[in-house]
């Protein structure tokens, strides 16, 4: 597979929130506001980027000669924790800005399914180092269109008469159903199939 | 102890309904939307799901008195994913064609919310048998909304439940395709999740 190919298929055609439902808490938790959604976004990619990266290695160097392919899910899920742990450290210390603008989000990634699923369809896939690092670009990328387009579309639903039963969240849920059937359209886009 | 009795019965029965993880409180929403193709791949996706669920709030119930609170969440996680990764294997094992339709969802049970939400919530503070009738209960809630959205969408893109048939031939000939694509398990959560508020089921 072409890294291009690889990018547009986890960025459009195979979007993981509104076609692979992956990551759906947050989707519908963050994205009442739109300061919110972009906060988040920032924080799922640049967490995206170095899970994928220290799952990858772990995976390659690690479990796999060591033939302890069945530690997959405790390892993954403890590296992802310690590693959001340890950047919150980190930024909260060194980089003040960085840590303002995406700190209170980073706790919430750990449970944000969409980082360790990365991490295993890295491994699913059999992608080397750079084509997972593309893959993971593309979901983080992916991500932040869905939620930051649903997010506005959320906050127009605020001020809108809603029959009293579909408030809040099943008019939310019918229209992330609007905009995944406008990515559907994106189905076979440049023979990528979903 | 009879004076207990409605309490532990309450326990198991108000994850069914009044505290249904996926139609009241809307937690564990990937798996629902994602592995409800067919009321088939829910009901095993629901299966895998609860093993985990019952077996870790067990567990966790009966070593609660050796975990400092400070260190919990980090030896939740490992419980669970123990479960997981067993699930994992006896369904790669002797389900491969259900394995292959649920995919990255196997392991993913990992970071689902119920499972650690019942561990923190309820398991690290009761005793073991309360905390087995709990995970039943919330493994009861999550398998009936899981069937129910499964049966609906086989139902209206297929014209089956279960693969038995029950449209007449003119609607199998064109069914509603949608339904079996992402766009219809949206909009079926959200009709389902607005039926629930008109009926007070969470009341």
């Amino acid at each position: 597979m072409n890294l291009s190919k690889i990018f547009i298929g986890a960025f459009l055609v195979n979007n993981i929130l509104l076609m692979r439902f992956i990551g759906l808490c947050s989707f519908f938790g963050v994205s009442t506001s739109l300061d919110t959604s972009v906060g988040m976004s920032a924080a799922v990619v640049f967490v995206t980027m170095l899970a994928a990266w220290v799952c990858w290695v772990l995976w390659h160097a690690l479990l796999l000669p060591l033939g302890l392919e069945f530690l997959r899910t405790a390892v993954f899920i403890l590296v992802i924790a310690g590693l959001v742990q340890f950047v919150e450290m980190f930024l909260k210390k060194y980089v003040r800005g960085l840590y303002s603008a995406m700190g209170i989000y980073l706790p919430l990634i750990t449970t944000n399914c969409a980082i360790l699923a990365i991490t295993f369809l890295n491994v699913d896939y059999g992608f080397n180092l750079l084509q997972a690092t593309i893959y993971a670009l593309g979901v983080g990328g992916g991500y932040s269109l869905a939620i930051i387009l649903f997010a506005a579309i959320r906050e127009r639903l605020e001020d809108s008469p809603v029959s009293p039963s579909f408030r809040g969240y099943p008019i939310a849920f019918v229209g992330a159903s609007l905009i995944s059937l406008a990515f559907l359209g994106f189905a076979n886009l440049f023979g990528i199939s979903i | 102890m009879t004076s207990q009795k409605p309490s532990r019965l309450s326990y198991l029965t108000s994850g069914i309904i009044k505290e249904n993880p996926v139609l009241i409180l809307m937690i564990g929403l990937c798996p629902t939307l994602a592995t409800t193709t067919s009321a088939r791949d829910a009901l095993g996706m629901s299966a895998a799901a609860s093993f985990v669920l019952i077996f870790s709030n067990v567990v966790v119930s009966l070593v609660r008195k050796f975990v400092q609170p400070s260190i919990r969440i980090p030896i939740f996680i490992i419980i669970i994913s123990t479960f997981v990764t067993i699930i994992d294997y006896v369904l790669q094992a002797y389900q491969p064609s259900l394995y292959r339709v649920l995919g990255v969802f196997v392991p993913l049970i990992v970071v689902n919310c119920i499972i650690l939400g019942r561990a923190e919530a309820f398991a690290y503070s009761h005793g073991v048998f309360d905390s087995f009738l709990d995970g039943l209960g919330n493994a009861l809630g999550f398998t009936l909304a899981l069937v129910i959205l499964g049966s609906l969408r086989e139902f209206f893109a297929v014209g089956t439940v279960f693969g038995k048939t029950l449209t007449p031939n003119w609607y199998r000939s064109a069914p509603m395709l949608f339904m079996i694509f992402p766009p219809g398990a949206f909009f079926l959560i959200g009709i389902l999740k607005a039926l629930a508020v008109k009926l007070k089921l969470g009341k």
